[in-house]
């Protein structure tokens, strides 16, 4: 029997579920006043993000502190060849997402033959370099100063229809629309053989290993789908912003990507997703009152891994709802 | 001037930064070593001393000297006690575990960055020598103070030797680094001894700061760049091995300025930095060799003791 079989009176559930999240979004949008849509928007595509990095942190127990690497191969995949070489949009976001799963397999190449502190620096390490090299090719990136997707560029015809990136409700659809995909693909990944052994990895690799699992090749897989997710989120944001700029490769976003998952509840599929919501909105708030309003994350980070380390999902799922994938 | 003076005078100022590379890098090999956790807030640290210093200096403002001085000892002794606060507070209750210690540091970080960035604002504040001297070499004066700075840290890194390898609290902590269970049933206290070198690799730092904030200025994001350059020190010199961190913090501190000369220094960083991300997959002992007391946070290296501790903290 597969896991999807017996747990079959609960995947109703858990389906329901998730499209219930996806409707309240859907409707949030025409209630939103507009700062708070443009907001929404941003939200769902650092959740993409977020969601990403959980495959990789939450179900495989590799926490990496470099994947804002991916998210920026993803920016600026899409964005150079938007910029420099004219691609279309769906092109655009292509390469981007193309871009993403490159680097993701070079650096598990490199990064998984560590585990634990050590994946922790090198991919720590590798981001770095990722960044400085948007810094070291500032002819094509402009470096701090950043790229602006011209007006032409960012609208295609999809079907006959002109798809018009300027337009906010354009922009919240189509986030929402991968938001979607991307929290069907995880729960797909997850409930399957893959998800199984992903988490056999994560509570005792040596164990799965006798078992019979080649865990390298699971975990670069994990790795794969985590990195080539972070680029999707970094390609939309390129593509729906029309910024470009070595900012969103620094440190400061991978470690975003961290806290995310880690307050939402890593090891679960709506987790990151709820913790970007609440933490953006949280530091968003801060912001009005202080520029120090870093000390919130930091905080944060302290306090969850002392007294939260299951997050709020998490802790859900481990008290009250077990079927919570 | 002669490409011979020329790289004398390069040299010098490699020395200079060698020497405070040195004191900081040790502060984060101690902790790395004897406690087997990775201090990401340790260039806060570094950064908390040079603005304390500023701080103290300015309150005794009679004599440069003398605040300096004072400096010198005050600030080291409030950085400890904040990291003894932190190490009691915060990783005591982790039970140092290795990964949510590498979170809670960058919490840490952000903690101690954003509330310098309130108190003390964002400028760039800059700190008298304590003296101003010149000494004349044939073919260009040098600033008496630089001098001063490589005298010091030497001396300092011969203190730490000589406590380290030659006194009960050195044995204290040699005994737990090399295996903490012995050390416990032999009646060291592990737990204190843990919190003790937190304080003193973070008083390491905040020492190398305040040497060399007369040359260059207090500000609240100067923690970065000796964080990433003691990662590398570290990595290099093999992790946890003392003897390996000084001779790669010299090596370190010398090249990057003369790599900087010849090449842009965003590529020097690059390349360093790859070659640093490689040595950890491949060569995770360091360049300079396995040494007396060298451990590993490579859970595949059999036998060891880190390794079964790997497998206990990691056993869910």
């Amino acid at each position: 029997m597969t896991p999807a079989k017996i747990n079959s009176g609960n995947s109703r559930k858990i389906i329901s579920l998730h499209l219930a999240v996806i409707v309240i979004l859907f409707l949030l949008q025409f209630v939103l006043p507009e700062y708070h849509h443009l907001t929404m928007t941003r939200i769902m595509i650092l959740a993409i993000f977020a969601m990403g990095y959980n495959v990789l942190f939450g179900y495989t127990g590799l926490l990496s502190l470099g994947h804002a690497m991916f998210f920026g191969a993803g920016l600026y995949g899409a964005g150079l060849t938007a910029y420099h070489l004219g691609w279309s949009v769906p092109l655009a976001f292509a390469s981007g997402i193309i871009a993403g799963a490159l680097l993701s397999l070079l650096v598990g190449c490199i990064a998984l033959r560590t585990t634990g502190v050590a994946f922790m620096i090198v991919t720590m390490m590798l981001a770095q370099v990722a960044y400085l090299a948007t810094l070291y090719f500032t002819r094509y990136t402009r470096g701090d100063e950043g790229l602006v997707l011209s007006q032409a560029s960012r609208s295609f015809e999809f079907f006959g229809a002109t798809v018009d990136l300027t337009n906010p409700s354009t922009r919240y659809n189509l986030s929402l629309a991968l938001l979607g995909i991307t929290m069907s693909i995880i729960y797909r990944l997850v409930r399957g053989k893959t998800g199984r052994a992903l988490v056999a990895i994560r509570e005792n690799e040596p164990r799965a290993q006798m078992l019979g699992y080649n865990t390298f090749a699971i975990k670069l897989k994990a790795l794969l789908v985590s990195g080539t997710l972070s680029a999707t989120a970094g390609a939309t944001f390129a593509l729906l912003f029309a910024y470009i700029g070595s900012s969103f490769t620094t440190i400061q976003y991978s470690i975003d990507a961290l806290l995310f998952t880690l307050l939402g509840g890593p090891g679960t599929v709506l987790g990151p997703a709820l913790g970007t919501f609440l933490m953006f909105y949280l530091v968003d708030i801060a912001s009005q009152y202080t520029t120090a309003y870093l000390l919130v994350t930091g905080l944060a980070l302290i306090f969850l891994v002392l007294y939260f380390p299951k997050g709020i999902l998490g802790t859900i799922k481990h008290r009250w709802l077990p079927w919570l994938p | 001037m002669d490409f011979g003076p020329f790289l004398f005078l390069a040299s010098l100022e490699g020395l200079v930064q060698a020497a405070v590379l040195c004191l900081t890098a040790l502060g984060l090999c101690l902790v790395f070593g004897v406690m087997r956790v990775v201090n990401v807030a340790h260039g806060e640290f570094f950064m908390l001393g040079a603005v304390l210093a500023w701080w103290i200096t300015n309150l005794i403002s009679t004599h440069p000297a003398l605040g300096f001085v004072a400096a010198l000892i005050i600030a080291p002794v409030m950085v400890g006690l904040i990291a003894f606060c932190a190490d009691r507070l915060i990783l005591k209750r982790l039970s140092y575990n290795p990964e949510a210690t590498i979170v809670a540091t960058i919490g840490l970080l952000y903690v101690i960055q954003q509330t310098v960035l309130i108190t003390f604002g964002a400028d760039a504040r800059a700190v008298n020598a304590p003296f101003y001297f010149r000494v004349q070499f044939p073919w260009f004066g040098y600033s008496g103070y630089k001098l001063l700075v490589i005298v010091a840290a030497a001396l300092i890194l011969l203190g730490a030797w000589f406590v380290i390898t030659r006194t009960r609290v050195g044995l204290m902590m040699r005994a737990t680094q090399y295996d903490r269970e012995m050390a416990q049933s032999f009646g060291i206290p592990v737990e204190r001894v843990y919190t003790v070198v937190f304080a003193v690799g973070a008083m390491f730092a905040a020492v190398g700061a305040i040497l060399v904030v007369p040359i260059r200025q207090a500000h609240y994001l100067m923690g970065l760049d000796p964080l990433l350059l003691s990662f590398i020190v570290v990595i290099i010199g093999g992790l946890g091995s003392i003897r390996g961190t000084v001779a790669a913090a010299i090596l370190i501190g010398m090249s990057d300025g003369i790599i900087s000369v010849f090449f842009s220094p965003t590529l020097a960083k690059m390349v360093s930095t790859t070659l640093v991300a490689f040595i950890l997959v491949f060569k995770p002992e360091g360049l300079f060799g396995p040494s007396v007391v060298n451990f590993r946070i490579y859970p595949n290296h059999k036998g060891h003791k880190g390794y079964k501790r790997h497998l206990r903290l990691n056993k869910k």
